[in-house]
């Protein structure tokens, strides 16, 4: 049995602009993202179900390109 | 966090209470200096955080440095109440005509400080409120407007008090007063305040509480006092299992997952939300139930936060179940507590919906929650079960198990 409740994809696109990275990376409240050294996006696996479901990502990235799932609604 | 005599006294005395020459001694030879340095007769009493000295032989009369040193060294290796002394307090020994009793303390239907006063001190004021009510005075205090020692006097003088004896009182009173609306004390008592046999009144003895949230406030004062942080100064030294419980709730700024106390019984409890520990804690004895624990959450804790304090719980030999309940909560998830919960059942290698005998806790985000538990069968309910009843079921899956 596993206990995941939140999973957040990331289109690559965004995870390769440096700009985005950095955007979202601060706009996260509970730290779900981080830059790798070259700038791309990290989605940090164990901060995922700290996800407080802010929808701040979604709304600083394009439309559709970052996806916050609730996998208790699967 | 209750406070040394030793230490109260050093309080008292720093805002003009009258006491006997004295000071703490760590060891017999030290005691016998003070003794010396006092002259003629003394008062060894032992300095434990718990009552009873006088009974158990904590507290004894030296009329010589050299009596004082035999009297020390039997009070240092005296354990009272499973306690060792912190040291032994050597004060001069003075006749006593009369004992009063002084102290403010909080009272909590009228949600007021309140003065109780008496002029029969040295004995249980319980038991003098009950047989001799008339020698009992009690004055509700203002939180808001400024303390006047008026307010004293009328407690002194409400039990007959007059004359020179009313206007000495009145200030050490008020004293006792200001030290506790000042310091956030929820004790500050001194019995017996003494009169001596040559008219003089005196702090024979004396308690202080402070409340335990109010410790960084008056982190200056409890340095110059010589408190260290690490002194929790509760009734009993803080078991593995709550030094562990203090160590998770620091270990994130998120909320709060504290006040663990460890308890012998077989079922967990994650509790909290506006006085909804207590209320929960004392539901699961009315109906039979055995704690494990106590514990407070609320403020938003992080999931970790809450996974944590579930794996702790569920670590302690004998935990069958745990109950995850709390008052209606606004600021607090109830989805985020929800996957706490579940993670740390997980975790623990234990089946929630097995391990979670029953889940309440309604409020924010509980359409979100309510979806998680339904997810791992885990019982829940929502505002239409009172706190009450969401107990009793707990009980009841724990006696069925």
């Amino acid at each position: 049995m596993n206990a995941m409740f939140i999973d957040v994809q990331v289109d690559a696109a965004v995870a390769a602009d440096t700009a985005l990275a950095k955007k979202l990376t601060e706009v996260c409240p509970v730290n779900i993202f981080a830059q790798e050294k070259d700038g791309r996006l990290r989605v940090v696996e164990e901060n995922l179900d700290e996800c407080v479901l802010c929808e701040l990502c979604i709304q600083a990235a394009p439309a559709g390109s970052v996806r916050v799932i609730k996998l208790y609604e699967q | 966090m209750r406070f040394y005599e030793y230490e109260a006294k050093a309080l008292f005395a720093r805002h003009g209470a009258p006491l006997l020459r004295g000071r703490l001694a760590h060891t017999a030879a030290e005691a016998k200096t003070i003794a010396a340095e006092i002259g003629g007769a003394v008062v060894l009493k032992s300095q434990v955080l718990t009552g009873g000295r006088m009974k158990a032989g904590g507290v004894k009369f030296a009329d010589t440095p050299e009596q004082a040193e035999t009297a020390a060294t039997a009070i240092l290796e005296l354990e009272i109440n499973g306690q060792k002394p912190r040291g032994v307090l050597v004060e001069q020994r003075a006749g006593v005509a009369q004992e009063y009793f002084a102290a403010v303390t909080w009272d909590g239907r009228r949600k007021l400080p309140v003065l109780v006063f008496s002029d029969m001190g040295g004995i249980d004021i319980e038991e003098v409120a009950e047989t001799h009510p008339e020698h009992v005075a009690q004055v509700h205090l203002s939180t808001l407007v400024p303390f006047s020692p008026f307010k004293a006097k009328e407690a002194v003088a409400a039990v007959g008090v007059t004359g020179d004896d009313l206007t000495r009182l009145t200030p050490i009173v008020a004293s006792l007063v200001e030290v506790f609306l000042r310091y956030d004390l929820t004790l500050a008592e001194i019995n017996p305040l003494g009169k001596t046999t040559d008219g003089r009144f005196l702090v024979l003895d004396g308690h202080v509480d402070l409340e335990a949230e109010a410790r960084d406030k008056h982190a200056k004062l409890l340095t110059e006092l010589g408190i260290g942080k690490e002194e929790t100064r509760q009734a009993r030294p803080p078991t593995r299992f709550e030094i562990r419980g203090a160590e998770v709730d620091a270990s994130d700024h998120r909320g709060v997952a504290g006040n663990v106390v460890e308890f012998d019984g077989d079922l967990g409890l994650v509790i909290g939300a506006g006085g909804g520990s207590l209320t929960l804690f004392d539901a699961i004895r009315k109906h039979g139930g055995r704690p494990a624990n106590y514990c407070e959450i609320g403020g938003n804790p992080s999931v970790k936060k809450a996974c944590e304090l579930t794996k702790l719980i569920l670590s302690k030999p004998g935990v069958k179940k745990i109950a995850v309940m709390m008052n209606v909560v606004s600021n607090t998830r109830v989805d985020i507590v929800a996957r706490g919960v579940i993670k740390g059942c997980v975790e623990s290698g234990r089946d929630p919906a097995d391990t979670i005998a029953i889940f309440r806790i309604p409020g924010a985000w509980e359409d979100d929650g309510f979806k998680i538990l339904g997810k791992y069968r885990v019982e829940y309910c929502d505002r239409t079960v009172s706190m009450f009843e969401a107990a009793r079921r707990a009980v009841a899956k724990m006696q069925a198990a």
